[in-house]
């Protein structure tokens, strides 16, 4: 499955400044992955282990067309072909 | 230096004097590259508290997608702190994620909902360090145009 990742500002310094890039994979959790392995060090940025299991950093936001993926499944949210994956950190403060 | 026109100014105040005790959070977008805030978008504090705020991830994502389709990025991210300084906490610092930003923090904890002066004070955070700026506080854009 081809989708495009739209990548924010704070990541851009892993996608040589590109503001979107192409994504591969049938879940999100697969599309990290693929995201991985072109721009090494980012799947940190998105993803935590949580009592032994990867999972969503807190205070990161990713939408799959929209849908927050916290509501579809997280990493397991399914991806089809033409879906955009926004990833955004939340604005967020004490 | 932040440069920023009195009525933004005055509407993130006002925001903040509204929203006290709990903090209030928005953003103030311009034109990318331009540093230039213009367009002032209040947001919902979703944490609805006096020592967090955060914005609704829904209206997240349709702010960015507003700011994407408008050419603009978050010039200003604005919060408030309503029982101390008008200075970044550390979730402030840990959790600032817009490298091109100017951080504006404003206190309300002297004057609460009222009336009176409040610290209305602007930041960088990059990478965890916290650099202070001036606020330069201009008059209203709607300047009359030079006569010909």
């Amino acid at each position: 499955m081809a989708v495009e990742v739209r990548i924010p500002t704070i990541l851009r310094t892993y996608t040589d400044g590109e503001k979107a890039v192409d994504g591969e994979g049938a879940t999100l959790s697969e599309v990290i992955e693929h995201l991985e392995a072109n721009h090494p060090g980012i799947k940190e940025r998105l993803v935590e282990s949580k009592d032994g299991q990867p999972d969503l950093r807190r205070f990161v936001n990713v939408y799959v067309n929209d849908e927050d993926v916290r509501f579809t499944g997280g990493l397991g949210t399914a991806v089809s072909d033409g879906d955009q994956v926004v990833v955004l950190p939340a604005v967020a403060g004490g | 230096m932040l440069r920023i026109d009195q009525e933004t100014h005055d509407a993130i105040v006002a925001h903040a004097k509204r929203d006290h005790p709990d903090e209030a959070c928005g953003v103030v977008a311009g034109p990318e590259g331009s540093d230039r805030p213009e367009r002032f978008v209040p947001m919902v504090n979703a944490a609805s508290s006096p020592t967090f705020y955060e914005f609704d991830p829904t209206d997240l994502l349709r702010l960015y997608k507003e700011m994407d389709a408008n050419g603009e990025e978050p010039v200003v991210v604005y919060h408030s702190h309503t029982a101390t300084e008008a200075y970044p906490s550390r979730t402030d610092i840990g959790l600032a994620q817009e490298p091109h930003a100017h951080y504006v923090l404003v206190s309300t904890r002297e004057h609460g909902n009222s009336d009176g002066p409040v610290e209305f004070r602007s930041y960088r955070i990059v990478d965890g360090e916290v650099t202070e700026e001036e606020v330069s506080v201009v008059p209203p854009r709607e300047e009359p145009r030079s006569q010909t």
